[in-house]
């Protein structure tokens, strides 16, 4: 388990929320203070134990391939932040 | 007929068998819970939205049924649906500035059941901003007050829909449980607040905060109008692939716990909880062994860890879940100058700071080098957890527990995070394991500086999938202290009918 | 190609699946459609919705799967890819990390001179298309530069097979191989449309260079956005070239990815340092597991699997001995391949039939838009034609002439000949007759001819030809018509 304090503006941007400084400080001190408890279970020996992958044992559950109504178009785009005529508009994808 | 005031004082079981045979209409129902609702949202704010037109026609619809000759098994039972569950046409926010205009475009499956049943949806409850807490304080949209004293929370997540069961703005409430959301409000308002197994009910339409925990489930004033709505609610959904193919029985109410062997958990030791509180609760598992149950000493080892282990889950779920608010296809947009800006700006306007909280914690519990020393060790640990509890269901048939380590407490007393997050201590294991457990009232305590007398809940937990068994015995015990009677909700009408 | 450096390359493909409805909700899977059209809450991301995995899309990878020899494990599931962009309506992925629903496997392929190679796979796996998006204000609709973008999400949810090769691959030539191989087997198991210029079929390639001789891999680069087979080919060998180019001047080969640019014949780098990407891949709680290994069903995926192109392209070299060029065409249409083996098989001949095929029957494919299996020039018909032409029961211009006929829905080949006493005359003293006649007819191109103008005997085996209404055996004619030439000079 990791005692590193939290590099929480690195975290921050890969959530993609701005943060301001001054809760940059106050969530790292927060969530260190959760961090200090949750390194408790460093104590138990999980060696041997398999992660939960489902907590009620559930296999294979599927659906056929047939065809369901879609959402009228004027009902989806009625709530876009911007559209343009049939599309969802946002700003520029700055190329990385 | 039963006069306004009266008709929507009365159980869910009551109304729908008044309204089925005619005797009283759905629309009358709705009118005078409509009514009442107005009267009381000033104090009580447990609706973000009031659905009046909505309620008159579901109401009208449901007269409609009732005179072709259907008996629905809810019909006309006013409801207070969480405003995290999608309701075509209706504002869904999830107590969020990040939704706060957003209108649902369709209508979640646990829902659309209720309102088959013959529910009416009377509105759209107040929660702690996208199920994120434990007293509803965390909504960004309103206040919400306990009917009991108005001066403190009313529990949370789910706390708008038990505080309009508790005042009589619904008949039933729907409550989502995460870590303890329906329980603690349960027990904070005096109702029953009943999670079933994970699984039972499906989760689609529901706005997911932890997929692996979430569970809808009913919050209401007897467990019979409990087992009604689950009954209503439950079963297999296509929409939803972890929801679980398994008949859903009829729950067998009981009488007394003969031949039944209820565990009190080691771990669980209600000396820390204080002389008052601890008496109350030795009185409630007396109780248990009055109507006839062995009290058997079980242990839950791994039970201390179950906070660590959840709030690593959780948030990392969480934080997934909740990228989808991005500002791009519908919710709260600020603009900026180029897409990823315009991200983190809108999701730093839309959160409220729990969430960022819960969202930061659980990307960092997922990110590269950090997965397998959190995630994955707690997806261990909940392993151990849900082993423990197999263990004690070897020796008993159901666990009893308190709810929750308090009564109410007033606005602002938990303000350490993790202060809050110590609410869901013996609430989280059941989650975690996805057992149902459900609270139900065993007592009442006046806490230091308070005026009124609060409700405590005793919590009771059974193996996956035995719901009928835990219903039961929930009734057995509720008929035979009635505790939630012994005191009325502590509001005021301004206008009676 | 530079002796002196070895090009090892990889190739990444994403297949859309031809399912009738997306991966994880039921909207239509289809090619077109007005924007924003094709969604609903689930593939639109809306709060609350959730997916449920489309059964015939898994169904689909097994059979891609087996047909590749790949394993099939006892346990598979879905992963979330985490980021956030805005064509991806959850802004994450539901994909496959480490449990993909098939591992290993291998591509067999055919080069050009009918040689065969395979290239191993890494794995396939499953997961969902993301919308999409297109760029204002740049001038040529890419993203740098532009103002704001358009986002469509019909394709959103769309499943998507991604299929990662080792670096097997040595060549742009190995490379296009193994693609055509991969697309034709994956479009007879009716997986997949696969057609580039609809983007059912995407490619990105790995390529990287070292010293020949040398095992130790140099540094890759990812090159994207190639439209075309033939882009690939292209792109690649711009690349190789470009690496080389590089490495002789000293310098280190960049890991990046890079853009071709169809028109300046040039790749260009897309970023100037690798991206690093947090993906924080966690199970999809939302779905559970799979197991797709269970004995029955895989064993009856495997035996419905047919011949597939690359063996199919074996036998017609080995079996039918066609010749490369031959075999690789008729295996690129499996229709046509198909056609082929029905009048094979009912011939001693299949040259002839390959050159039946490949060369009249296609033309007229061509000329009237009807494809060679759809026309009424059935296999059976077609396979007496080649008898009769192997049996010198006619000449081919009478066989050119049939062809036609059948083409038009004429009918069997045998009874027009018989009813039309088409056959050709090979009795030696009837043609001499018209030989005689031809040779009295032309006294000057007989002249001619013994004067050393050696090819207007071509002029009189014309004559001949026509004199006989065209049944004479025109290899006979000749040979007659030469040895009364040439014996009248001598004598």
């Amino acid at each position: 388990m990791s005692s590193d304090t939290i590099d929480v503006r690195y975290v921050a941007k890969l959530a993609r929320i701005a943060l301001t400084d001054e809760e940059v400080d106050r969530f790292g001190a927060q969530l260190g203070d959760l961090l200090a408890h949750v390194n408790a279970l460093a104590e138990l020996d999980t060696n041997a134990v398999p992660a939960t992958a489902q907590v009620v044992e559930s296999r294979n559950v599927q659906r056929d391939d047939v065809p369901a109504p879609c959402l009228d178009r004027e009902i989806v785009l009625a709530q876009a932040p911007q559209r343009q005529g049939p599309f969802f508009r946002v700003p520029r994808i700055i190329a990385e | 007929m039963a006069s306004n005031g009266e008709i929507i004082e009365r159980s869910a079981a009551a109304i729908a068998r008044d309204v089925n045979a005619k005797s009283v209409s759905a629309r009358e129902v709705a009118d005078a819970t409509l009514a009442r609702a107005d009267a009381l949202e000033p104090q009580i704010g447990a609706y973000l939205t009031t659905l009046h037109d909505f309620a008159r026609r579901q109401a009208e619809r449901v007269d409609q049924r009732v005179r072709a000759g259907e008996r629905l098994p809810l019909a006309g039972v006013p409801l207070a649906v969480k405003d995290n569950m999608c309701l075509d046409g209706t504002r869904t926010t999830c107590g969020s500035k990040i939704l706060e205009g957003w209108v649902a475009p369709y209508t979640a499956t646990a829902v659309a059941r209720m309102l088959d049943a013959g529910c009416v949806p009377i509105g759209k409850a107040n929660l702690d901003e996208f199920a994120m807490g434990s007293s509803c304080e965390n909504s960004a949209l309103g206040l919400t007050r306990n009917p009991y004293d108005r001066e403190r929370v009313p529990g949370g997540s789910s706390g708008g829909s038990a505080a309009a069961v508790a005042a009589h703005e619904a008949a039933l409430g729907l409550g989502s449980d995460t870590g303890g959301s329906i329980r603690e409000p349960g027990a904070f308002c005096n109702l029953i607040g009943f999670k079933p197994t994970y699984g039972r009910v499906s989760r689609y339409g529901l706005i997911a905060f932890a997929s692996s925990l979430d569970q809808i489930g009913p919050l209401a004033r007897t467990v019979e109008d409990a087992a009604l709505a689950y009954e209503a609610m439950s079963g297999r959904d296509a929409m939803d692939a972890t929801s679980m193919d398994r008949p859903v029985e009829t729950v067998a109410l009981r009488d007394d716990l003969r031949g039944l062997r209820v565990g009190l958990v080691r771990e669980f030791d209600t000396d820390k909880l204080g002389s008052e509180l601890h008496a109350i609760y030795q009185r409630a598992y007396a109780e248990l062994a009055k109507l006839g149950a062995e009290i058997v000493d079980v242990s839950l080892p791994t039970a201390d860890y179950g906070l660590a282990t959840y709030y690593l889950i959780a948030p990392a779920e969480c934080s997934s879940n909740l990228s989808r608010f991005d500002g791009v296809r519908y919710g709260l947009r600020v603009d900026a100058a180029d897409v990823q800006a315009m991200y983190e700006q809108t999701r730093a306007a839309g959160f409220g700071p729990e969430v960022k909280r819960r969202i930061l914690i659980g990307t960092y519990a997922l990110s590269s080098g950090y997965y397998d020393a959190y995630y994955v060790r707690a997806q261990k640990a909940r392993t151990l957890v849900a082993r423990d509890f197999e263990t004690a269901f070897g020796r008993c048939d159901l666990v009893a527990s308190p709810a929750a380590s308090c009564p109410a407490f007033t606005f602002n007393a938990k303000s350490d995070p993790y202060s809050m997050y110590m609410m869901d201590y013996y609430t989280i294991p059941m989650s975690l394991a996805g057992l149902p457990a459900l609270s139900v009232p065993c007592g009442w305590v006046t806490p230091a500086g308070g005026n009124h007398p609060m409700p405590l809940g005793l919590q009771l937990c059974a193996p996956l999938f035995a719901e009928s068994l835990l219903l039961g015995a929930a009734h057995a015990y509720e008929r035979a202290t009635m505790y939630a009677v012994q005191h009325p909700p502590q509001v005021t009408l301004e206008a009676r009918a | 190609m530079n002796r002196q450096y070895e090009a090892v390359i990889g190739i990444e493909c994403h297949v859309e699946l031809k399912t009738a409805t997306k991966m994880f909700c039921g909207c239509r899977n289809e090619f077109g459609g007005e924007p924003n059209t094709k969604v609903c809450p689930v593939c639109l991301g809306m709060p609350g919705a959730l997916p449920v995995p489309n059964s015939r899309a898994i169904e689909h990878m097994l059979r891609a799967g087996l047909a590749f020899g790949a394993q099939i494990p006892a346990f598979s599931k879905f992963d979330r890819k985490n980021y956030f962009y805005p064509d991806m309506p959850k802004d994450y992925q539901i994909s496959q990390y480490d449990m993909p629903l098939t591992l290993g496997g291998e591509v067999t392929y055919w080069l050009e001179d009918g040689s065969m190679r395979t290239c191993r796979l890494t794995r396939i796996h499953l997961e969902e298309d993301t919308g999409k998006s297109s760029h204002a204000g740049s001038g040529d609709g890419r993203i740098a530069g532009s103002d704001y973008s358009l986002v469509d999400f019909n394709r959103a949810g769309v499943p998507l097979m991604e299929c990662v090769s080792e670096p097997d691959l040595r060549s742009a030539q190995e490379a296009v191989a193994y693609l055509e191989s991969l697309r034709l087997t994956l479009l007879q198991l009716g997986v997949s449309d696969v057609k580039m210029e609809e983007g059912s079929l995407r490619c990105d390639a790995n390529v990287s260079i070292r010293p020949m001789g040398t095992t130790q891999l140099g540094t890759k680069t990812e090159i994207k956005n190639m439209n075309s087979f033939r882009s690939v080919a292209r792109a690649i060998e711009s690349e190789i070239e470009r690496q080389i180019g590089v490495v002789e001047s000293g310098a280190r080969v960049v890991q990046e990815t890079r853009g071709w640019d169809e028109g300046r014949g040039v790749t260009h780098s897309m970023r100037s340092k690798e991206q690093a990407h947090d993906y924080r891949y966690f199970p999809d709680p939302d779905l559970v597991p799979l197991e797709p290994a269970t004995g029955a069903q895989v064993e009856s995926l495997q035996q419905a699997i047919p011949e597939l192109p690359w063996q199919r392209y074996e036998r017609f070299t080995a079996q039918y001995g066609l010749n490369p060029n031959s075999a690789s065409q008729l295996v690129a249409s499996p229709d046509l391949a198909e056609y082929f083996d029905r009048v094979a098989s009912q011939t001693r001949n299949p040259h002839a039939s390959a050159n039946l095929v490949l060369g009249d029957l296609s033309r007229l494919a061509n000329e009237t838009g009807v494809p060679v299996a759809q026309s009424q020039a059935v296999a059976a018909q077609v396979a007496e034609l080649v008898e009769l032409l192997e049996s010198k029961t006619i000449n081919s211009k009478i066989g050119k002439d049939l062809v036609e006929r059948m083409w038009r829905g004429e009918g069997a080949p045998r009874a027009i000949v018989e009813r039309e006493g088409l056959a050709q005359t090979s009795d030696a003293g009837a043609i001499e007759v018209f030989v005689n006649a031809a040779i009295a007819a032309h006294p000057k191109v007989v002249a001619d001819y013994r004067a050393g103008k050696t090819n207007v005997a071509g002029f009189l085996v014309g004559q001949i030809m026509k004199a006989s209404s065209g049944k004479a055996d025109p290899a006979l004619v000749r040979e007659l018509l030469l040895k009364k030439l040439d014996h009248n000079v001598s004598s």
